[in-house]
């Protein structure tokens, strides 16, 4: 009977979000103030449905309630209790609920923290993300019930896919779907600033933190997704340009766009349909993505849930948000103009060659994203497209992008006033030069063009973030969030693009055939098998390799790469051992039984890897800290 | 043209390729295989569970199915009624490669859900899938009577799949070609 509450909750969390829906949009309109006051306690009414039947569900999952298909599909007895919990979100149907659940805690954010907005404008945007919630709670309940009886019921479940079973995954999509469904707040609040027909800077300050925080989630999500593939999946590596990585990065890409095009709406009141139409785009991608992910158009590691009906739905729910949102911009954008001007060095130029070399950036990995599905569609044949498209087209605009950050960073808004800043400028220039000289001599690796200038762009941005905020503070002068934040999400870039260049660089990488008591060796590494011996887990059994490493001669690594085989799914996973240093990863997995007693070890030793999550964790930090500057906290109202 | 129409446009085209994409049975057809009217690979594998071998060319002069499973695969199981019930219908025999995958394992599944397989080769290190071009499990073959590959299907059996894409290549029946 709870889990048939679980499925009843779902359906009163619906009726609350068409009433939210529509008193939200229609109450504005007919200037009802009574139909305005009733959408804030909708949102409250539908949080409260949504999350309990998450909870019911979740408990279905604790307390191994077989006679749930979703539970016996995804669940086993034998599973950790964090795993049976992180099962939820492991499969399709409960990704829904997870999706819905976070969109309306979103939505309850927005109605408890915009007190200070014109009410009217709150229920539309109110109105809005009740929308899309009608939308998901439709689907789910429509095609991806999670409450769905099995019955009898199993004695035991299938077991969560053991691909799935780690922290990290655990982790991974509630942060995805936080930054996806975060978008949504930006999107609202585009939709109700088109539908009054009216956008001031005001209103790039209400969003301008929201969008802030989503990217964050978004950013930690898309790491930890990364992280996980690397050392789960044994990928060895941070980025595979894979469908469903695209999927999620197509919209980071625009969302940094739209970070910082609210940046000049709301200082200097310009590019508001640029933004506008980014806010539109950012959610859009978040929703293809869900698309192209769920609806297995898309052929990947991820497509774990193909169903044509499901990609179906997806698709016409596309067709009325994105639709509607564009057909709305084409109606409205129109009477937002803005008019004052700005000369060619200013920050808004700065900013608008941002914003266009992420959106080429972002069109770049549509296309190759994109492409094999057209051509398919046209009946072209089958075409697949890897990292020689990616690598170089990507780079093609986000390196221009990376080097104009760092002069952008000196620049003001309005005027050139760039030379006044040019020691600044030049100096930072220089010392990056020198610092990667000596690096490059250091550890010179034969002719890799693009190792110099990984370096130097990356150092210089990191140099040129940091330099005024540290004047700032060596002088004694107030530094605000806005500038805090700022400052340590560029460097954090800048971070990420030393360590980028240094791992594609330097890395080594062999894979080895190895008896116990052989070595074999990886440049100036070498690998020794010393013994395997058969251990047992919670709900697996596992061949664990213990692996010597030495460096030129001397040992500095053991590491215990493991085979494992889980009973009830029965799939051997793979556990690589990894020593983490400070500077670099020294990594083994454990690939196929050679046969002869020999095994294949997979040996690579990856300088800086580490940084690269660091970096993307540090760039989420600054967006945190820059959305809660002063200025937003402020509670008074703007009309 | 008025340039704030350009989103909406764009994404008109878009949708077309997209609705264009789940029409063409999402994720299945999207690799098709080199294979198709080519002659079949020729194997000889460890028969499931027996102390001898199969081949493939001992099939030559009749129609069948390859189909690639493996106890790992969650999709596998959803077609399983989907091959029972081909099996029951006698059109044509269903032949198993049972791909990288344990022996009692596989025993034990054909013992639980029924065995639609006239025969099952056990592809332990996976040699002979990757002759077939196999991308994932659950895939079927089709080959005709001259060991030529009609058709392939990735992905999971339905019944839709099989009236729309494998009956139509099939020899009509004795019985239909009767008047």
């Amino acid at each position: 009977m709870i889990v048939e509450s679980g499925h009843f909750m779902l359906v009163l969390a619906l009726l609350a979000a068409c009433y939210q829906s529509v008193l939200g949009l229609v109450g504005p309109a007919l200037q009802r103030s009574s139909w305005i006051e009733s959408v804030r306690p909708a949102v409250y009414a539908q949080f409260v449905f949504v999350s309990l039947s998450l909870a019911v569900l979740i408990s279905a999952f604790v307390q191994n309630d077989f006679s749930v298909l979703y539970v016996a599909s995804n669940s086993n007895s034998a599973l950790p209790l964090l795993y049976r919990v992180s099962a939820v979100w492991g499969a399709h149907e409960g990704s829904l609920l997870l999706w819905a659940w976070i969109l309306v805690g979103w939505t309850l954010a927005v109605a408890l923290l915009s007190k200070g907005l014109p009410a009217a404008f709150l229920a539309r945007v109110l109105g809005v993300l009740g929308l899309i919630s009608v939308g998901f709670l439709l689907f789910t309940l429509a095609t991806s019930n999670p409450f769905e009886r099995l019955l009898p019921a199993p004695p035991d479940g299938r077991d969560l896919n053991p691909l799935l079973q780690d922290p990290a995954l655990a982790a991974h999509p509630p942060m995805l779907y936080a930054g996806y469904v975060g978008l949504a707040v930006a999107f609202a609040f585009a939709c109700a600033a088109m539908i009054e027909g009216r956008l001031d800077q005001a209103w790039a300050r209400w969003t301008r933190p929201w969008t802030s925080i989503a990217w964050a989630f978004l950013t930690v999500g898309i790491a930890l997704g990364s992280w996980w593939a690397y050392y789960e999946l044994g990928w060895g590596g941070y980025w595979f340009w894979d469908p469903v990585e695209n999927a999620s990065f197509m919209p980071w890409l625009v969302a940094t766009a739209l970070i910082h095009s609210l940046a000049v709406t709301e200082s200097r009141g310009l590019f508001k349909s640029w933004t506008l139409l980014l806010a539109i785009l950012a959610f859009s991608l978040s929703l293809l993505g869900t698309f192209l992910v769920r609806s297995g158009v898309l052929v990947s590691v991820h497509s774990f849930a193909a169903d044509p009906a499901r990609g179906f739905f997806i698709l016409v729910f596309l067709v009325l948000v994105i639709g509607s949102a564009f057909a709305l911009y084409a109606w409205r954008a129109p009477l937002l103009k803005s008019n004052s001007g700005f000369e060619f060095t200013s920050r808004e130029s700065f900013l608008l060659f941002n914003n266009i070399l992420l959106v080429v950036a972002a069109a770049a990995v549509f296309a190759g994203t994109m492409a094999p599905l057209i051509s398919d569609a046209l009946g072209l044949g089958t075409l697949s497209v890897g990292r020689q498209f990616f690598d170089p087209v990507f780079l093609l605009p986000t390196l221009p992008l990376i080097a104009l950050a760092s002069v952008g960073i000196h620049s003001s808004w309005r005027k050139s006033r760039l030379s006044e800043r040019r020691a600044a400028i030049l100096v930072t220039l220089a010392v990056a030069l020198l610092i990667a000289v000596i690096l490059l001599l250091a550890a010179w690796e034969g002719p890799k063009l693009l190792t110099p200038i990984g370096l130097i762009v990356g150092i210089w941005l990191m140099l040129s973030a940091l330099v005024d905020p540290i004047d700032r503070w060596r002088r004694g002068l107030s530094l605000g969030r806005a500038t805090i934040g700022m400052a340590l999400a560029h460097a954090a870039l800048g971070l990420f693009v030393i360590s980028v260049t240094a791992v594609e660089s330097y890395t080594r990488e062999r894979d080895l055939a190895l008896a116990v008591g052989e070595s074999g060796t990886v440049g100036e590494f070498e690998y020794r098998l010393d013994a395997l011996k058969m251990l047992e887990g919670p709900n697996y059994d596992a061949l664990r390799a213990d692996v010597t490493v030495f460096e030129n001669g001397r040992q500095i690594s053991l590491l215990h790469p493991e085979k494992r085989n889980y009973w009830v799914q029965r799939q051997m996973m793979t556990e690589a051992g990894i020593d983490m240093q400070w500077s670099r990863d020294v990594f083994a997995a454990l690939g196929e039984d050679l046969g002869a007693g020999r095994w294949s070890v997979r040996a690579q030793v990856r300088p800086l890897i580490n940084y690269v999550w660091l970096a993307a964790l540090l760039m989420a930090i600054g967006a945190v800290i820059a959305a809660t500057d002063r200025r937003y906290r402020r509670k008074d109202s703007v009309e | 043209m008025n340039r704030y129409l350009l989103p909406a446009a764009i994404f008109a085209g878009l949708v077309a390729v997209l609705f264009i994409g789940i029409q063409r049975s999402p994720t299945k057809d999207v690799i098709s295989s080199p294979l198709i009217d080519k002659p079949a690979p020729v194997f000889e594998l460890p028969v499931l569970g027996a102390e001898e071998n199969f081949s493939n060319a001992s099939l030559a002069g009749s129609w069948y199915l390859l189909n690639v499973w493996g106890t790992w695969c969650p999709e596998c199981r959803n077609e399983h009624d989907m091959l029972l019930e081909i099996a029951r219908s006698d059109r044509l025999p269903i032949v198993g490669l049972n791909w990288k995958d344990d022996d009692m394992a596989a025993l034990a599944w054909l013992i639980e859900l029924g065995d639609p397989y006239i025969v099952n080769a056990a592809d332990r290190e996976g040699r002979v899938a990757i002759d077939w071009g196999v991308y994932g499990a659950p895939e079927t073959f089709l080959i005709d009577d001259q060991g030529i590959v009609r058709y392939k299907h990735v992905g999971a059996l339905n019944p839709a799949v099989w009236q729309r894409e494998f009956l139509p290549r099939l020899p009509p029946l004795q019985s239909e070609l009767q008047p």
